[in-house]
């Protein structure tokens, strides 16, 4: 028999959080750490980037949710990273303005999140740049409209 | 004997007479004075038969599909009422709607409908199938089953309770045996 044993702390949320200001400095910003968990903003030049290096170098292995937030004046991307081996949740917000809503998709890094991207694109019409298919996931796809817009006007479609 | 009336029953062989013959008993029979009068005389026999065995597509949707095998598991037992869940809609009798439809379900539920063979019947079963219900004015959900295809029972609930299920399926039984929809060599 082996004797299992709980895999070692690799990096704690004060670690996470420093080792990402480090590179990214002032593109971050709103940074909190509560107990595993590390809530930040990032700016989108830089987005990709960051989730390449929580990737490969931070053991972020898990894409947990993305969604999206209409805060009237510009769209928020809010993605959920997971670490097993650091046991910490990153909340990660990026802005993106209305008249060009697109971001770089994080499908290539992280399979997981095809379908998550696709249904926010689906409810908010953020586009992400480089997803394989993007392409409405739970409405029909002649529907016009992106129904959890805040300029979504409610009522009888169908 | 006189064949004055049939000449081609002289140059006959048995096989040709056989058609001729049986085809000639059909075309009497469908006739309008005959028709009528055995369709009258048979369909309560047809109304007996689609009532006692009356197949529902097994088709869940939505939460309404839990009172749906509910009502069929041991407690209620609507089996032995007839009703049987088939899963083919070529095999069924009943249309059996319990959820929202949504926009993307909408020409698949026309299609089942469409692919279920005559005399057919459409149950509405609970408040999204009957109006949208709590998704009324609901940008992605049709609002009301009655809106693609023509419905012949509503069941009201939300869910409605397998009690219920199965007096909506006996109020069916009761328009099947008014209606009278049988009919001979059809």
């Amino acid at each position: 028999m082996t004797e299992t044993t709980p895999k070692a702390k690799t990096m704690s949320e004060e670690m996470v959080a420093k080792a990402l200001t480090e590179q990214f400095k002032d593109k971050i910003t709103d940074l909190q750490t509560k107990t595993r968990r590390v809530f930040f903003n990032v700016d989108r030049s830089v987005f990709l980037d960051l989730i390449k290096k929580m990737k490969d170098e931070m053991e972020f292995e898990h894409c947990s949710s993305v969604s999206g937030v209409d805060m009237k004046t510009n769209f928020q991307v809010v993605y959920h990273m997971s670490s097993y081996a650091n046991k910490i949740v990153v909340q990660i917000t990026v802005d993106v303005p209305k008249d060009v809503p697109e971001i770089d998709s994080i499908t290539p890094l992280y399979g997981g999140a095809n379908w998550h991207e696709r249904e926010t694109y689906d409810m908010f019409g953020i586009k992400f740049i480089g997803h394989p298919r993007l392409e409405r996931l739970l409405l029909p796809v002649d529907y016009t409209f992106f129904p959890l817009r805040k300029d979504f006007e409610v009522g009888r479609r169908i | 004997m006189d064949l004055k009336n049939a000449p081609q029953a002289i140059a006959m062989t048995a096989k040709e007479f056989q058609e001729w013959s049986s085809n000639f008993v059909v075309e009497t029979l469908r006739t309008p004075p005959i028709k009528p009068a055995i369709d009258r005389l048979t369909a309560p026999i047809w109304a007996w038969g689609q009532r006692n065995a009356i197949y529902p597509l097994h088709f869940g949707i939505a939460c309404c599909a839990l009172e749906m095998a509910a009502a069929s598991a041991c407690r209620w037992d609507a089996e032995r009422l007839g009703m049987i869940y088939r899963s083919s809609p070529r095999q069924s009798d009943v249309l059996l709607v319990n959820g929202w439809i949504s926009a993307k379900l909408r020409p698949t539920l026309r299609r089942l409908y469409e692919q279920m063979p005559e005399p057919k019947w459409v149950v509405a079963m609970g408040e999204c199938a009957i109006s949208g219900g709590p998704w009324y004015d609901g940008y992605n959900v049709v609002q009301g089953l009655d809106t693609i295809i023509p419905v012949d029972i509503y069941i009201p609930g939300c869910p409605p309770r397998p009690e219920a299920m199965i007096d909506g399926f006996m109020k069916l039984n009761r328009k099947i045996t008014l209606e009278q929809k049988g009919t001979f060599l059809d």
